[in-house]
């Protein structure tokens, strides 16, 4: 149905529009700097490298520039495959490890007095603020063949001789947790702190065990946390390379292992960029699925 | 008297070296509506707590019908409360908040049903079912907190200041609206307030507390007509509470020499020389232009306030003190400064023994 344009209409449009420019003149403003500085810094080379990956590599490790999906194509070898399930496992699982060391955790501190609490979160941040390459090789120095950890082992007589912790899958999968608990724990702490003790008594009252009461009360409204905790250590887990290039010594590969070697060493940038517009893709898709089961004031990290 | 459902034998309770409520002793009756009522941090609300479970008593013996609970988790009592913030889950429909302790109890989901629909009806919030507990304004959710504990046929109701946060208005009707739901279902009511009007006006006997002791437990018009402390007497209505210290008996009549003046009172048991205090309400002081026998109170009249049926007239006294009366009309026409001697009819005020406050 056309709607009949009359004079009043038309002063209508007019104010409307006056409305308009007066709210999104000063939101501009505000946002102006911020988008400039994203389309700057994320979006054109988000966009570089979606390009990158639909082009094909030189002999010289250089790169193409003509359209191929040759890029996709390798993605779709059983190697990096395989890579690339064994990168959503590790994260998986050091999501999950995350949880559930990084709950009862986040839940004791939240109910603790104030002041005690924050001196704990102080103790969550400081390793979270010294350099990561610094932490993981202390790892290494910790678990190595003659390191304090296998000494005190064959000392106390727990274990015959030393044991290979270094370079494997378990000691990349604690390097993980160690540096991913804190993005559990502070969003955890967040909404645990928020849930009203008297909601849990309430529970009680009612004849509700404290297991029941955790399932039902407690729980469903730490969800928002719990979710934003999957995001922040999901996410990164799946991308970072640090840490299996440090304590898997380059043994244990993974997606952003394979991403970093792409664009180092092997000069293939086209598969490199393929590679992460997939990461990009899977985090994309988390993201839509966060934002649509989690409400966007629930997305605070302390 | 009626069987006592619960009872506090010797109750104490300590926060660090805070002792919060001393040496408690209160045996509560099936049925009755019964009111703690004190000034914020006199330790009515920790009692209430102490009896839901919440907190453990320091010492002493608790008992819900004749079973000590001092052990028993807040699950395992047959107490339920309605808290001061409503404490309604947000997560979860009217309906599923109702429902919460009988589907804990495992009810079958059809006898759910049919007791949240009479329940919802009872507090008149039928088609409500589906709302969340954001979508309710303050007494909505007053009555869904109700009958969330209701429903769950407990043999005591605990309400912790529960209509705390209504205005005015919505507060007097949910009181009587309260007192019928108490006086129909016949459930005990154990309800904390520091509203005194509300206490008057709810209950069918009040304790007064004060710091974490009960001064007296007695029906309202006992408590208002004869406060047995001088706290008392301050606390709830309006009082002039004189300090002083007996001149003269005479049978029942007392002469007391207070800082203000000699008055005059009624009570028994007080010796020449004894510390005492009387307390008058505004309504029974009068004001005369000549001394009047028994009486020598002078004061000067400070100022008026209109009350709408009344007229509270402040005076000055002699001791820097300030005292009031309130009259349906000046007929005397007293004027702001005008000399006076007050006086009232001894039997109308209320002698009060001088208590030694506890240590703590």
């Amino acid at each position: 149905m056309k709607k009949p344009v009359d004079a009043s209409n038309d002063l209508q449009a007019i104010s409307r529009r006056r409305d308009v420019r007066r709210k999104t003149l000063p939101a501009l403003a505000q946002a102006g700097p911020v988008s400039v500085w994203m389309i700057l810094f994320v979006t054109i080379p988000m966009l570089f490298i979606i390009y990158i990956s639909f082009m094909s590599r030189g002999v010289f490790g250089d790169v193409i520039y003509e359209f191929s999906l040759e890029s996709y194509q390798t993605l779709l070898d059983t190697t990096y495959f395989k890579v690339i399930l064994k990168s959503l496992q590790v994260a998986l699982f050091t999501t999950v490890l995350c949880l559930a060391l990084g709950y009862p955790f986040a839940y004791y501190i939240a109910r603790k007095p104030p002041e005690t609490a924050s001196k704990l979160i102080m103790l969550i941040m400081i390793p979270f603020w010294t350099n990561s390459l610094m932490r993981l090789n202390s790892w290494l120095l910790l678990f190595q063949t003659s390191g304090p950890i296998n000494n005190f082992l064959q000392w106390s007589g727990i274990t015959e001789g030393p044991i290979t912790f270094i370079y494997t899958d378990a000691l990349v999968v604690l390097g993980m947790i160690t540096n991913m608990l804190p993005f559990a724990v502070l969003p955890l702490y967040s909404t645990i702190e928020k849930l009203q003790k008297s909601l849990l008594e309430a529970s009680s009252d009612l004849g509700a065990t404290p297991v029941q009461t955790f399932l039902k009360v407690t729980l469903p409204l730490t969800f928002p946390g719990i979710f934003s905790a999957i995001i922040l250590v999901f996410i990164p887990s799946l991308g970072i390379y640090t840490v299996s290039d440090v304590l898997g010594g380059g043994k244990v590969l993974y997606i952003g292992n394979i991403i970093k070697n792409q664009f180092g060493a092997i000069r293939n940038w086209p598969l490199g960029a393929a590679l992460s517009v997939l990461l990009l893709v899977i985090t994309g898709l988390l993201i839509f699925i966060y934002t649509r089961f989690a409400k966007l004031e629930d997305m605070e990290v302390v | 008297m009626a069987e006592s459902i619960v009872s506090l034998e010797n109750v104490e309770k300590r926060f660090g070296s805070n002792l919060v409520v001393r040496k408690m002793n209160m045996e509560i009756q099936a049925g009755e509506f019964l009111t703690l009522l004190g000034p914020s941090g006199c330790g009515k609300t920790t009692t209430l707590r102490m009896i839901a479970g919440f907190e453990d008593a320091s010492s002493g013996i608790i008992k819900v019908q004749g079973e000590r609970v001092e052990n028993k988790e807040p699950y395992q009592r047959d107490v339920n409360t309605v808290f001061q913030n409503y404490s309604l889950f947000p997560h979860m429909t009217v309906y599923d908040n109702v429902a919460y302790g009988l589907m804990i109890k495992k009810v079958p989901k059809d006898e759910i049903a049919v007791r949240v629909a009479e329940m919802l009806t009872m507090v008149q919030l039928g088609g409500f079912e589906k709302r969340k507990p954001d979508e309710l304004s303050g007494g909505q959710k007053q009555r869904v907190a109700i009958a969330r504990a209701l429903i769950n046929r407990p043999k005591v109701l605990l309400l912790d200041e529960p209509l705390g946060a209504l205005d005015l208005k919505l507060r007097k009707q949910m009181q009587i609206e309260l007192k019928r739901l108490q006086r129909k279902l016949g459930i005990t009511f154990v309800y904390v307030t520091h509203d005194q009007e509300e206490a008057l006006t709810m209950s069918d006997r009040i304790a007064v507390m004060n710091g974490g002791v009960i001064e007296q437990l007695a029906d309202p018009r006992t408590i208002y007509d004869h406060p047995k402390t001088r706290f008392v007497a301050g606390f709830i209505g309006e009082s002039n509470i004189f300090d002083g210290a007996v001149k003269a008996v005479n049978g029942k009549r007392i002469q007391v020499q207070t800082p203000a003046g000699l008055i005059t009172t009624y009570g028994e048991g007080f010796q020449v020389g004894e510390e005492m205090h009387v307390s008058i309400r505004p309504e029974y002081l009068d004001a005369s232009r000549e001394p009047v026998e028994g009486f020598d109170l002078p004061a000067a009249v400070k100022d008026f306030t209109y009350m709408g049926t009344v007229v509270k007239t402040a005076l000055d006294m002699k001791d820097g003190s300030e005292t009031k009366f309130s009259r349906i009309e000046q007929d005397d026409q007293l004027r702001e400064g005008d000399p006076v001697y007050l006086f009232w009819r001894p039997e109308k005020s209320v002698a009060i023994k001088k208590t030694v406050p506890q240590g703590g």
